[in-house]
């Protein structure tokens, strides 16, 4: 028992530390966390949306559609599981499967802190292009079973889409590679003079590498880092088959494409994958260009004074969200109807200022800190997903391929070597 | 950091490359062939980690799981045809095949029980950290000609493929 | 018992042997290619067995491997679509005619 706990005090990662429970401990945390953030997106999406086309989303379920994913999933779940007939059985099970391991996979070498990740393989980002690459089998599996055409035009078009972006993703991912290990000279040497700079595939070390050379990738070799981090935005957008990249799926176009013949849990799976995907490709991004857990600023706002002035943002983020909540529950309508959601809303808002308040504590908010920000930056990675869905309009096949054909993947491989040559002069 | 379960994890991967394999060249449906295919080709990945050559793993998923069987079933959807999945899958000379790959497998096993003394039987000699790294000054050094051809030899073959698959050139 | 190179070699060769059936006896092309696909992943599983007592060499190689795979594979598949257009099989015995 004791050897069980003395892991706390190691500063590495389970794997590293060959400590297997906390392995399997950290698993089953990744997994409720982002099980609860899925729901959390679901409910957002649909608020967000809602709102940017001046209408008012889900409000009846619970108040203001709060219990809305809940009566979502318990639907999903009710409903009858129907295989069509002629569909090949063993691979129209298999397919969402697939789909949501490769998802999930992902999150073992994901950084939340630096010694937050389940464990620190030495080809991290390299592990992570290949399991994303292995949900295109997936859709295609998906497509293929289901013995129908609009699966299987959706699935080939989907899975093409993915193909050709990932291509434009690893010259991105390449390029911020690149960047752990020169530090440049000249008007782009950057970092403190004689800073270590060691080339690295894995995901922990390339943030320390962010720490060490004193900048965020997205900010280094200006603007070779931000072309970078925007060919990548865009590469992981048309990668998950998110608007404006998800003419796939689009309801007026394939009658929702490669999981069309696909009802109840089985949706549900494909759903959850999605979004799994789309937290774990936000999470590469963040990692990779925005200095993963790293508050903003370590070394030019440096010191114990600023630190505990930063320390205090994760409270505060959760005040802020008690006070909206708290708000809405004044302003809801005083009628008898809605007494019970009044009520609802009110405790919610109580449960999440008491989470700030244990925020407050200071054992908690020094350990919380790294998880904190990396989750911030995760999340507006999602906002901008959203607001993407309610602002662009959809890409047509050959435009999309066009795009990722004829302007990311020369931009990425151009972005490449330039970083390798301002890097090296 | 130490490996655990070694032998349980090897027998593991082994079996299910093994009988993947043979589910590649048995099963009648080419669809299924591809997932076994996949399902092997995972496995021999997995076998790579064991031994210390993450990089090969990384590679091998990347290009040969999420690319070249993404191809292949991308052609079986193209050209499948029903009529081909309900004849008779194994040609006529099935018989001659098994006897000389018998023959095939007879010298294999000859070699490695004669051979067995000059297979050093060492653990590993170098670090595990640092293998990307010296993967890649490995092909940027010694291996900088093949290097080139192999790159010159994917854009023959895009360009051959390209051209292959038109409808008029 | 100690898992020696001798076992990974040993798989390597199982790989080869069902490879080499495969690509003698099946009559759908697909398959033929695929079956091609597994004896080059047991020449590349015994080029990195070897190479944890050699030296990073057989690693190298072993990419160099997989690459040549990519390409082979890419204009195999190329050609039996022109050939399927012309001839809408993909029978390996009826595949017989040097020009139609």
């Amino acid at each position: 028992m004791s050897d069980f706990l003395n892991y706390l005090n190691s500063n590495l990662t389970p794997g590293q530390a060959g400590a297997y429970l906390w392995v399997v401990i950290y698993i089953f945390i990744i997994f409720a966390a982002v099980s609860v953030a899925v729901i959390a997106m679901n409910w957002l999406e649909r608020k967000i949306l809602a709102h940017m086309q001046v209408r008012l989303g889900p409000m009846r379920v619970g108040p203001h559609g709060l219990l809305q994913p809940i009566a979502d999933a318990v639907k999903l779940l009710i409903k009858e599981d129907i295989i069509p007939a002629g569909a090949d059985k063993l691979v129209f099970w298999m397919a969402p499967v697939v789909v949501v391991i490769t998802a999930f996979t992902t999150y073992i070498v994901i950084p939340f802190g630096p010694t937050h990740a389940v464990t620190d393989m030495n080809i991290g980002i390299l592990f992570m292009l290949g399991v994303a690459s292995l949900g295109t089998l997936g859709i295609i599996m998906a497509g293929w079973a289901s013995n129908s055409h609009y699966p299987l035009l959706g699935s080939l078009r989907s899975s093409a889409q993915m193909v050709s972006y990932e291509v434009a993703m690893g010259m991105a991912v390449v390029s911020a590679v690149l960047m752990t290990s020169l530090t440049g000279a000249g008007v782009y040497g950057i970092g403190p003079a004689g800073g270590e700079a060691i080339g690295t595939l894995s995901m922990i070390e390339i943030v320390r590498a962010q720490m060490n050379q004193q900048v965020w990738f997205i900010f280094k070799f200006f603007p070779l880092g931000l072309i970078a981090f925007f060919v990548f935005a865009v590469a992981m957008v048309a990668e998950t088959n998110r608007a404006p990249f998800d003419l796939p799926e689009a309801e007026s176009e394939l009658t929702a494409g490669f999981h069309t013949e696909y009802s109840g849990f089985r949706w549900s799976l494909f759903f959850l994958a999605e979004y799994a995907a789309m937290i774990a490709v936000s999470s590469i991004a963040v990692t990779l260009w925005l200095g993963g857990w790293l508050r903003p600023f370590p070394h030019w706002l440096s010191g114990d004074a600023w630190d505990t002035a930063f320390s205090f943002f994760p409270a505060l983020t959760f005040f802020v969200l008690a006070g909206m909540a708290l708000r809405t529950t004044v302003r809801m309508p005083k009628h008898p109807y809605f007494k019970i959601q009044k009520t609802g809303l009110g405790v919610f808002g109580l449960v999440l200022g008491g989470i700030g308040l244990v925020l407050l504590v200071p054992q908690v908010r020094d350990r919380i800190q790294d998880i904190y920000w990396f989750s911030i930056k995760v999340a507006a990675f999602m906002y901008l997903y959203i607001w993407y869905r309610g602002t662009f309009p959809r890409y047509r096949f050959d435009q999309l391929m066009k795009l990722g054909w004829k302007f990311m993947i020369p931009t990425g491989i151009g972005v490449l070597i330039a970083t390798a040559l301002v890097g090296v002069l | 950091m130490n490996p655990v379960a070694t032998p349980f994890f090897f027998y593991a991967l082994a079996a299910v490359a093994v009988l993947s394999a043979i589910a590649v060249i048995v099963r009648r449906n080419p669809v299924h062939s591809a997932i076994a295919l996949i399902f092997t080709l995972l496995s021999l990945a997995g076998l790579y980690l064991m031994l210390y050559a993450p990089f090969v793993a990384g590679v091998q998923i990347i290009l040969y799981v999420g690319g070249i069987v993404v191809l292949f079933l991308f052609v079986i959807m193209l050209i499948n045809i029903d009529r081909m999945q309900r004849e008779y899958q194994f040609n006529k000379q099935w018989l001659v095949a098994l006897l000389a790959t018998a023959v095939l497998g007879a010298l294999f096993v000859a070699v490695y029980v004669k051979g067995q003394s000059i297979f050093p039987h060492n653990a590993v000699r170098f670090l595990e950290e640092k293998n990307t790294q010296e993967v890649g000054k490995m092909l940027y050094v010694d291996y900088l000609l093949p290097f080139e051809i192999a790159s010159l030899l994917l854009l023959v073959a895009i360009v051959g493929a390209v051209v292959m698959a038109k409808k008029r050139i | 018992m100690e898992i020696t190179t001798l076992h990974y070699l040993v798989v390597a060769a199982a790989l080869f042997i069902i490879g080499t059936i495969g690509v003698l006896t099946r009559r759908n092309v697909v398959i033929i290619l695929m079956s091609i696909e597994l004896i080059l992943n047991a020449v590349n599983l015994n080029l990195v067995a070897f190479s944890r007592l050699y030296g990073l060499h057989g690693q190298v190689f072993s990419i160099f491997v997989i690459t040549d795979a990519a390409a082979e594979a890419a204009v195999g598949l190329g050609i039996l679509i022109a050939f399927f257009r012309n001839k809408e099989t993909i029978n390996a015995d009826e595949i017989d005619l040097l020009k139609f």
